[in-house]
């Protein structure tokens, strides 16, 4: 029986494919933070609390006055919200945080307080991969959450092959490569020669604080501290993991694909009850 | 104890003085421990301890029936010293370890290759055991493997369809963990510790927690040990159903496999309400939780938990139903019990050789010592025993959870750490989602890690994936290798 089983289970829960992005995006869990901002001009004279709290060193001073954070570096842990005494750094709630360009990670100087996210893909290769991008995973020394993250946007919840995408099982039928992991030593060849089986054009994503910089491990002489060091990057996704939300949004920023944005809210912030619900 | 041991005995999360931990020379400590793992231990950890100018060899082992760990090493050792792994195979890879990384030679190892050692820009791999003969062909996979998953290499002698051997050669995610700890722990610590394999965020870091609060001769509020087993079962529930629904997709049966993958999430976002972050980034901390459970939190909890619980009650009772499925799990991928237990395997997949060990059983520390659930067993060793056991730890995960959520405690989640001791030597075990997780910390006379050793339970239970593919078709590899469901960077670390 369980095939009349499954149908009217299938049949009573109905379409459980979110609606965004033609819906308005989930929100992010209230404790998720989202990406930071950064104000650095309310930071006081000679004050390092949230340098010396970091684990990761994503946040340096800039001279006597003022910091600046690298997002690509941040574990989102949040210890240097709760530390700076002027409110200097805090969560916007948002899940957009991809960028095309490292240095737009960087937060603090005047006009940067905020992730400058990323660009869609030039006309050209937007003509080619725009409504079918296949991509290939390289886990070089990831720890699984990444790709496990990556791995929900195939189910029903999400749904990425509804854009287009899909991953493929080669990398000769593959757009795109995406990067998970501080890229260990031990994975250095097998990513070149993955990248390298691709055929031209090609893109590349870093997918997580560890695909971006190293993440808590950069400082390790057993890893190569992030994709860059082996491939040219073209997309960052931040986070630790980043959110399937974030990743989602990454993608399709990156082919062009999201509505027009409408003007978002006020930053979600503290117990707001309804912003708990997000997406499997 | 029914016998006294010559070892140091200790509990789950507690630490003993370095100095009290017997030592004789290196060739007495492999035979004595030889004779406790003849009584009935296992071998939960075998590594070395640089001294001078010579390596400590460091054993821990655990009386599961008496619920008791117990220590001890050698004096320090140069050289070459006589293997264990001859007479007991679950210590063949940790002697393998400990040449590589403190050149000790097991003399009579009869497999001694590098583990994860590099060799430029991949690991340095060694030999391959290979077989010979006209009809013999070999087949080599990875490590960059068709689909989404870590890497690692997996070597095949087939003869035909048959798999006569695999050989599984491991050390592409080494990312320098141990070595990173050695003189901290370091501001980053914590973070690499909820890392050491990502999809066990909560194992590892409460593992560590254990260790730092057992050096510093402490505990975690109740309420944090309430929070931290909350944690880890919400953490079993999600990998385990992600793992039936993989399985599933394994052998084709698309329902359960769609429906598993979207009610993980479900599972991972119960954790996303605790912490914010679906894996349980940044909850446990040495001293606590960072995160409370507030009445208006946990009743949603406890509501989306319930949802959750039903959905997949309904999703898995859809696998057990269809006879196409049984036919492909049974009789698939068999270990034995006396294999599961010669190489000491751990977790689910050695409870689904039949074999009673569940560290929240057995070494129950934290809030398990309060609380229990009971050991999920099945007694064939094969793909429908592993995926079987699972199933019956969801439901069990499943009704803790409720009665746990019930039976909050009140008071505070965190509290400042005390310095660890100088000259200590600390345990924990940790019953994650795959196994035991085991932490051992040794301080330095300023309380600084002079050594820290982590066994993921993949450690322990790789060997069993290649022991249940012999003589199977090749073609169940992947459903077998599912039923494993083992870690490649908690393994390289």
């Amino acid at each position: 029986m369980f095939i009349l089983d499954t149908l009217l289970h299938r049949l009573k829960r109905g379409r459980e494919t979110l609606s965004y992005p033609q819906g308005p995006a989930p929100a992010l869990p209230d404790r998720h933070g989202g990406a930071l901002r950064v104000e650095a001009a309310k930071c006081p004279e000679g004050c390092k609390a949230c340098v010396d709290v970091c684990p990761t060193e994503a946040i340096a001073a800039r001279g006597s006055k003022g910091i600046t954070l690298d997002l690509g570096r941040c574990l989102f842990c949040a210890d240097c919200v709760a530390t700076c005494p002027e409110g200097a750094i805090t969560q916007t709630g948002d899940h957009r945080m991809a960028v095309r360009r490292r240095e737009d990670l960087v937060l603090g100087e005047a006009g940067k307080e905020e992730v400058r996210l990323a660009a869609a893909l030039d006309e050209r290769l937007l003509k080619l991969f725009g409504r079918s991008l296949r991509l290939r995973l390289v886990s070089a020394g990831g720890d699984g959450s990444a790709e496990a993250d990556i791995n929900v946007l195939g189910t029903i919840g999400w749904d990425l092959g509804r854009f287009g995408i899909q991953f493929e099982a080669s990398p000769r039928h593959a757009d795109g490569l995406v990067i998970t992991g501080p890229v260990s030593a031990n994975m250095k060849l097998a990513l070149k020669k993955t990248y390298d089986a691709m055929p031209d054009p090609k893109i590349v994503i870093a997918v997580g604080a560890d695909a971006i910089s190293g993440g808590p491990f950069s400082a390790n002489p057993e890893v190569c501290g992030g994709a860059e060091s082996v491939v040219p990057v073209d997309l960052y996704i931040p986070g630790w993991p980043p959110h399937p939300l974030t990743i989602l949004d990454g993608l399709l920023r990156f082919l062009d694909r999201l509505e027009p944005e409408p003007a978002r809210d006020a930053p979600r912030q503290g117990e707001d009850g309804d912003s708990l619900e997000t997406r499997s | 104890m029914s016998r006294s041991s010559p070892f140091a005995l200790l509990g789950n999360a507690t630490s003993i003085s370095w100095i009290e931990v017997p030592e004789w020379p290196a060739a007495e400590l492999v035979r004595r421990t030889g004779a406790e793992l003849d009584r009935g231990a296992r071998l939960c950890a075998w590594f070395g301890v640089p001294d001078g100018d010579g390596t400590r060899l460091v054993a821990v082992i655990a009386f599961d029936a008496d619920n008791t760990l117990a220590v001890a090493r050698s004096t320090p050792t140069n050289g070459a010293y006589p293997s264990l792994t001859v007479t007991h195979p679950q210590a063949h890879l940790f002697e393998r370890e400990v040449w590589e990384q403190h050149a000790l030679t097991p003399v009579g190892h009869p497999w001694l290759k590098p583990v994860r050692k590099t060799a430029g820009d991949a690991p340095a791999n060694g030999d391959f055991f290979r077989v010979d003969g006209g009809e013999i062909h070999e087949v080599a996979v990875g490590p960059v493997h068709a689909g989404i998953i870590e890497p690692g290499h997996f070597r095949f002698q087939c003869a035909g369809e048959e798999v006569l051997h695999l050989e599984i050669a491991l050390g592409y995610q080494h990312r320098g963990i141990e070595h990173a700890l050695t003189g901290g722990p370091h501001r980053v610590t914590a973070n690499q510790m909820e890392a050491v394999s990502g999809d066990a965020t909560i194992g590892h870091a409460t593992a560590h927690a254990a260790v730092m609060e057992a050096l510093a001769g402490t505990e975690a509020p109740l309420r944090a040990q309430w929070l931290r087993a909350i944690a880890l079962e919400l953490e079993r529930l999600a990998n385990h159903t992600g793992d039936l629904g993989a399985l599933a997709n394994d052998v084709a049966f698309l329902p359960t496999a769609s429906a598993c993958g979207k009610i993980r999430g479900d599972f991972l976002n119960l954790t996303a309400l605790l912490c914010g972050n679906r894996f349980g980034r940044t909850l446990v901390r040495p001293g606590g939780c960072r995160h409370d459970l507030e009445p208006a939190r946990l009743a949603r909890l406890s509501e989306q938990l319930n949802v959750a619980l039903r959905d997949v009650e309904r999703a898995c009772a859809w696998l057990w139903d269809a006879a196409s499925v049984r036919a492909r799990f049974e009789n698939t991928g068999t270990v034995f019990t006396q294999q599961a237990s010669d190489l000491g395997m751990v977790g689910p997949v050695a409870r689904a050789c039949g074999l009673v060990r569940d560290v929240r059983y057995d070494h129950p520390s934290g809030w398990y010592r309060l609380a229990q659930t009971p050991v999920a067993v099945w007694p064939d060793g094969d793909v429908f025993a592993r995926a079987r056991v699972r199933w019956l730890e969801v439901q069990r995960s499943g009704e803790f959870l409720q009665q746990q959520l019930a039976a909050a405690v009140d008071g505070g989640i965190r509290e400042e750490l005390p310095a660890s001791a100088p000259d200590m030597l600390a345990v924990a075990l940790v019953e994650g989602w795959r196994g035991e997780i085991c932490h051992v910390a040794l301080t330095d006379a300023s309380g600084r890690f002079r050594r820290y050793k982590i066994v993921d339970p993949s450690f322990h239970n790789w060997i069993g994936l290649t022991l249940a593919l012999r003589g199977q078709a090749i073609s169940d590899f992947p459903v077998c290798n599912k039923s494993f469901s083992l870690s490649y960077c908690g393994f390289d670390l």
